[in-house]
């Protein structure tokens, strides 16, 4: 942790001596705080669980731009406050410098980036580990370590290469949290393959183009694997380790009018597991149905993973469906539901999220995710069958 | 020799009506176009201002970047700068003269990039009254026109929107002929042919003794009695962009 914290304050240190010298600089100050209230309605599965999880959290951001937007220092923290303690956190989202020129651009130091296509799963995003503990869809990312070079040339599309010097743990909840197994998860137990453990030196590439309507992306990986690698023991505890993987991604979109198809599939590799994992739909919108800005979609995806029982997200022969509706108007009001089916287990899961903005500074969002059916088979989510929930917030902007 | 001169005169007059007000409309947008031809890219910073019936307002900014391209339409990019839960939600539009435009969406929150339809022509842009294709850039394959009349310098030119998916059956667009062909008012008649909007441009601008920019927008719409303004402010075509500027990478980098 110490060699961490060093990297750390070297970023920051070098981030600040670039734009003292600069005498043009934009600064953009932007403070966000959120109070979140999360019920879980069904009695718990585990002792010490609550139903009730009131929680608070605050993330500055601060941006200097100069060189007229061509050289960038970023820096946003979050922090979190809540009853279950692992859940009381901070992280470093970002903390960077970015320089670009013509065609290529260079990014140091604590960084998030995004690949794929897909709503339902994240198969390709592997860079960032998954802010697990703030949100149940994997879309809320740790911030990572990394020099990010992206280098495009027109005709034959962008290429990113990232070198990963550590590796950045997955948070699990506490004693007195939800979305836990039944012996808790403390993520500094959770140990390495690699025998240079956290500082294992990482690689990523990734190719992304388009030709007409297709987009299309191709990446490597080569390092840590971001998902921890899950056994049980005797006691039929839950083990885990961080396993040293080879993973191949592709991920494609297909833009017809209307109509997006979309398709991400990776193969992973690694001591004791090979695996392949696809997910492929399509999303079609109606737009502006009542002649008021009013856009309705449908969404389906099909999702596969090889590892059957063993897909830690469970998705392993599963359909997801749902519709989005948005308003298209001044307070961005959008809506969002759906659901996800297993066809082995007959297990489901809902999911309703909504949002909108009121008054010009306060965002309101409320999220639903109810688990029915869920089967005796189910090697993880019967642990999470206890746990549906809903969850309110309001973020205020400052 | 002066016969012939005379009767060249009196010929002259017959060649302009003989030319049809199909071909003169074009005519005139052809010369709009070609007058602000040549601005190379350009940049502005944009307040939206948004009123409902009840006179409630409420306010967005955001910034515009373009590159102007011959060959084939404009590429652009639009950055959100408030209200802070979208900063940085950005967007970038190669904009084509015949076919769908292409477009992408960055979310900055995850900090993902999205490829998105551009065939939602008639829904609002960000609750505006102004549609999507309100905004995108004006490309002569685009529409079919007809000269209606000249009052003064100003020229009045029907616009039929060749797209089916286009929520106008016709729009009547007033160019001033003195001033560079500049547009003063639209007015946009809904596919029933009912007057549903009337775009005015106001406090022009000349810039590079060439460009004409209005420095305010303002839409309203008649049916559902709402309001969008629009200001411009900061308006800079010594940018000198290039294509590198409105790439993926490019996008990402311009939410910061």
């Amino acid at each position: 942790m110490n060699k961490f914290s060093h990297i750390v304050v070297f970023i920051f240190l070098n981030g600040i001596f670039l734009f003292a010298q600069e005498d043009i600089i934009d600064i953009s100050k932007e403070w966000e705080l959120s109070r979140e209230s999360r019920y879980f309605f069904d009695t718990p599965q585990f002792e010490n669980q609550l139903n009730y999880y009131p929680s608070f959290s605050f993330q500055p951001t601060y941006k200097f731009k100069w060189n007229e937007g061509y050289e960038n220092f970023i820096f946003s923290i979050y922090f979190n406050l809540d009853r279950d303690k692992n859940r009381t956190y901070w992280d470093l989202r970002e903390m960077y410098y970015q320089k670009a020129n013509n065609n290529w651009e260079l990014n140091i130091g604590f960084k998030k980036v995004f690949w794929g296509v897909t709503e339902s799963s994240h198969l390709v995003d592997i860079v960032n580990q998954t802010d697990a503990l703030k949100s149940f869809d994997g879309e809320e990312k740790l911030g990572q370590p990394m020099v990010q070079f992206s280098w495009f040339l027109s005709g034959l599309g962008s290429l990113d290469l990232f070198y990963l010097p550590y590796h950045r743990k997955r948070g699990f909840p506490g004693e007195k949290g939800r979305f836990r197994f039944n012996n808790v998860l403390d993520s500094e137990d959770i140990k390495y393959e690699s025998g240079k453990g956290e500082f294992n030196t990482d690689f990523a590439a990734r190719w992304k183009h388009y030709f007409g309507a297709f987009d299309i992306g191709l990446s490597y990986f080569s390092g840590n694997g971001r998902e921890p690698f899950f056994k049980f023991d005797e006691k039929n505890n839950i083990q885990a380790y961080y396993p040293i993987i080879d993973q191949y991604g592709i991920d494609l979109q297909i833009t017809a009018g209307a109509l997006l198809l979309k398709f991400e599939s990776i193969y992973r590799t690694a001591k004791e597991q090979q695996f392949l994992a696809m997910d492929a739909g399509f999303e079609f919108t109606f737009s502006n149905v009542d002649k008021n800005g009013l856009d309705v979609g449908v969404l389906a995806e099909y999702l596969y993973d090889e590892r059957g029982d063993w897909a830690l997200s469970g998705l392993q022969d599963d359909i997801f469906y749902g519709s989005r509706l948005a308003f298209n108007d001044s307070q961005d009001t959008s809506l969002i539901a759906g659901g996800i089916h297993d066809f082995q287990t007959s297990s489901n899961l809902f999911t309703i999220e909504a949002s909108r903005r009121f008054k010009n500074n306060m965002f309101v969002s409320l999220e639903g995710r109810i688990f029915s059916g869920v089967s005796d088979k189910e090697l993880f989510l019967l642990y999470f069958r206890q746990d549906s929930y809903f969850r309110i917030s309001v973020s205020k902007y400052y | 020799m002066n016969k012939l001169i005379f009767t060249l005169l009196l010929i002259s007059p017959l060649i302009v009506i003989s030319q049809t007000a199909e071909e003169k409309g074009y005519q005139i947008v052809s010369k709009a176009i070609d007058a602000d031809r040549g601005f190379g890219s350009s940049s502005v910073d944009l307040k939206m201002v948004l009123k409902n019936k009840n006179g409630q307002v409420s306010e967005r900014t955001l910034s515009n970047k373009t590159l102007e391209l011959d060959e084939d339409g404009d590429k652009s990019m639009i950055i959100f700068t408030s209200p802070k839960d979208i900063k940085g939600t950005s967007t970038l539009t190669f904009t084509h003269k015949v076919g769908a435009d292409d477009q992408w969406l960055f979310l900055p929150s995850i900090q993902r990039t999205k490829r998105i339809s551009s065939s939602n022509k008639s829904g609002p842009f960000v609750g505006s009254e102004f549609a999507y294709e309100d905004l995108s850039s004006i490309e002569l394959e685009k529409n079919t026109y007809k000269f209606i009349k000249q009052d003064g310098d100003l020229l009045y030119v029907e616009q039929d929107p060749v797209d089916p998916k286009s929520g106008y059956k016709k729009r009547i667009a007033v160019y001033n002929k003195a001033k560079g062909y500049r547009l003063e008012t639209i007015k946009f008649f809904d596919r029933k042919g009912a007057l549903l909007k009337t775009l005015t441009y106001l406090d022009y601008k000349i810039y590079k003794n060439k460009f004409w920019r209005a420095s305010k927008f303002e839409m309203v719409n008649h049916q559902s009695k709402k309001e969008t303004q629009l200001f411009f402010e900061n308006y800079n075509f010594e940018v000198n962009l290039k294509e590198s500027d409105f790439t993926e990478i490019a996008l990402r980098r311009s939410s910061n």
